[in-house]
């Protein structure tokens, strides 16, 4: 009797889970982690890993004790504050500058205008250069045997060859940078701003047009709020890359204009100190967590806005 | 007063083969509601956009209340507009969304506070003035897009196909609904609609548009009755009109028409025709069946008895050519039975096989409501 009762349980076992069914089964549910696994292991051997490896160069000495020594280094050196003064200062004049260039050109491309298509290219070009030949272009305007100072003398405009780029003129070496990065960089902007404006559908702003808008009353009351999601999207985007802005300042003031990401560069290149160059990168960081945060937070978009074609 | 003038409007889509809208002429009276009914493609919602100013015309002027509004933006039109895709703002509330034009306006606050509400009264939406346009349905939206229009207190409305997203059950309520504030607003109203029941239900006048031109414009029941071209009769109408074809004969002086070798006797502009074919045009409900064989009736045979409740709906073969009529759920139509045919004379309509015109009225008759 007993006996019995225990192998019919056992045969019932054997017959629910066939084994062919089993292992398609598996086979199916591996797939999708098949697929990702390159992308993953790319992130973590390239990205996560050194990131781990910058935090820790970051607070804890060769000797591997935990320390502040190397924020502190950081901060007390004298170029660390003209750092931060002069990343807030290119943050405050470049992204709304930008932003404001970007919507033009955008709001124009998405225009019925013609020839508009010259326009797309003609602002696309900066898109193929890179930012250390970007730098370059505008050094050979702005050195002082460059095209804009040859200009100026061949014109009468002026007969001494400016500085425009030495230290004893910040506001010009500010503003060529400036230039240079607005050039350099606004195309993301704009190319971000292009594609949210062609989602919105024409007939929100033909349904204002008919109901008495004027170009500027749609503009505001109707294609700004829609782009409200991509704008944002740009003004994260474009503000983190702007505290990572390092190749023009380079190329163009060399260490004349000090920002966050030529001081890390400096330490780790010229002083061969690879701790405090961790701690500006950990700096940067924690400015882009924090800024991204605050955009999310005041340009908050209510759900009930949007979902709706 | 807002009669709308349409003269010569002609519109050419960059890329179009043909024009979109071909020389149209229309003159929609003061207050009236006039469907510009077509298939898709006809160019109805081109016509529309150009009296709303959001396409450019090619040639032709359009005049409201007397004043030349072919090259005036849509703003300075005074016109209000429901769009098919109701293009009811995503990021304002009801409330803003039905203020938007009393704002561009700028009326006062207390005076736009008064209007929005009465209006949202009329489209029951005052429990929902607080919401997004996401949190409420399709219908509710239709009736915030219909809301923003009617509070401008317009002289013209013009609706491009505004019940077509909306299911079949709600269409048909709300467009009662529609024709009563309609009605109540005394707008002189362009409606666009491909559903030939609406244009019906709705319109004072309906112009069936083809191909960018405009075929007919008459009352729904002078369009349903004696339609201009073998189109018109077969878009409009459910069944579609039949058309059979007959051959033009004359003896004696008379003119008959020969149908499968029966008899109907034929008006006298036919007599032109004679020795042709035509096409005999029937609508479903002018068409008698019986069950049994008398002398005047055309033998027909029973294929499919459809019943729709209040009728059967059959189809009926005369020779190779087919037909449908409506009889009495009573009626004793069996499939494959015979029955016998008697089209009520004065319902007969007669076209030309190869331009599809209507032989008979002028076309002055036709055009007058």
């Amino acid at each position: 009797m007993s006996s019995q009762v225990t192998t019919r349980p056992q045969a019932e076992r054997e017959v629910i889970p066939a084994p062919p069914q089993r292992r398609a089964r598996r086979r199916t549910n591996a797939t999708p982690y098949l697929l990702l696994a390159p992308a993953a292991i790319f992130l973590v051997v390239f990205f996560a890993w050194p990131m781990m490896q910058a935090l820790l160069l970051a607070v804890r000495t060769g000797t591997g004790a935990w320390t502040t020594q190397y924020f502190r280094q950081m901060i007390t050196d004298v170029q660390f504050a003209r750092a931060i003064r002069n990343t807030l200062l290119l943050i405050v004049t470049l992204v709304p500058l930008q932003m404001v260039l970007a919507l033009v050109m955008a709001l124009l491309l998405n225009s019925n205008l013609r020839g508009k298509s010259f326009f797309l290219y003609a602002w696309a070009i900066p898109l193929a250069i890179s930012d250390l030949a970007a730098g370059i272009v505008w050094l050979a305007i702005f050195a002082d045997r460059g095209y804009l100072n040859s200009m100026l003398v061949s014109w009468g405009l002026s007969d001494t060859l400016f500085n425009f780029l030495s230290y004893e003129h910040p506001v010009s070496m500010f503003v060529a940078v400036m230039l240079a990065e607005t050039w350099r960089a606004t195309w993301i902007v704009m190319v971000i701003l292009v594609a949210g404006l062609q989602v919105i559908p024409k007939e929100y702003s033909e349904a204002a047009e008919v109901f008495g808008a004027t170009r500027w009353q749609r503009l505001r009351h109707v294609t700004l709020p829609l782009l409200r999601p991509s704008l944002q999207v740009a003004l994260i985007l474009r503000t983190i890359l702007a505290f990572q802005v390092f190749a023009v300042v380079i190329a163009l003031t060399g260490r004349n204009l000090p920002v966050l990401a030529s001081e890390a560069y400096n330490w780790y290149n010229g002083y061969n100190n690879p701790n405090v160059a961790a701690a500006y990168a950990l700096l940067i960081l924690l400015f882009s967590v924090v800024n991204t945060f605050v955009y999310l937070r005041a340009l908050r978009i209510r759900d009930e806005e949007v979902g709706i074609a | 007063m807002a009669e709308i003038l349409i003269q010569n409007i002609t519109k050419t889509y960059a890329g179009g083969k043909q024009p979109a809208v071909n020389d149209v002429n229309l003159t929609i009276r003061d207050g009236e509601f006039m469907v510009l009914l077509g298939p898709s493609g006809c160019g109805k919602t081109t016509l529309l956009r150009m009296i709303a100013g959001l396409e450019y015309t090619d040639a032709g002027q359009i005049s409201i209340g007397g004043r030349d509004v072919t090259d005036l933006p849509p703003r300075k039109r005074q016109i209000a507009m429901v769009f098919q895709s109701y293009a009811v703002f995503p990021h304002q509330t009801v409330f803003e969304n039905i203020a938007f034009g009393l704002r561009m306006r700028k009326e006062r606050d207390a005076d736009v506070k008064r209007k929005v509400e009465r209006s949202a009264a009329l489209l029951q939406l005052e429990p929902y003035v607080e919401r997004y346009p996401a949190q409420l349905s399709g219908g509710q939206r239709q009736r915030v897009a219909v809301a923003r229009a009617i509070v401008m207190e317009p002289k013209v409305l013009l609706m491009d196909e505004p019940l077509s997203n909306l299911d079949a059950l709600l269409r048909l309520h709300f467009r009662a609904d529609l024709k009563k504030l309609v009605q109540d607003l005394k707008a002189t109203t362009i409606y666009v609609t491909h559903d030939q029941v609406e244009a019906l239900s709705l319109g004072d006048r309906i112009a069936v548009m083809r191909q960018g031109e405009v075929i007919q414009c008459s009352s729904p029941m002078a369009v349903y009755d004696r339609p201009a071209t073998e189109f018109v009769g077969s878009f409009i109408g459910n069944p579609p009109m039949n058309f059979l074809r007959g051959r033009v004969e004359r003896t004696n002086g008379h003119v008959h028409v020969t149908l499968h070798e029966h008899v109907l006797t034929a008006p006298p502009e036919l007599a032109q025709h004679a020795g042709r074919d035509v096409l005999i045009g029937i609508r479903a409900e002018n068409i008698e069946a019986e069950a049994r064989e008398t002398p005047d009736n055309l033998p027909a045979r029973t294929e499919v008895v459809e019943p729709l409740g209040s009728h059967l709906l059959v189809t009926a073969a005369i020779g190779d050519q087919r037909l449908k009529l409506l009889t009495r759920t009573d009626f004793p139509a069996q499939p494959d039975g015979p029955l016998w045919l008697r089209p009520e004379p004065d319902k007969l309509r007669w076209f030309e096989v190869d331009t599809g015109r209507e032989i008979g009225p002028t076309p002055q008759q036709r055009t007058e409501a």
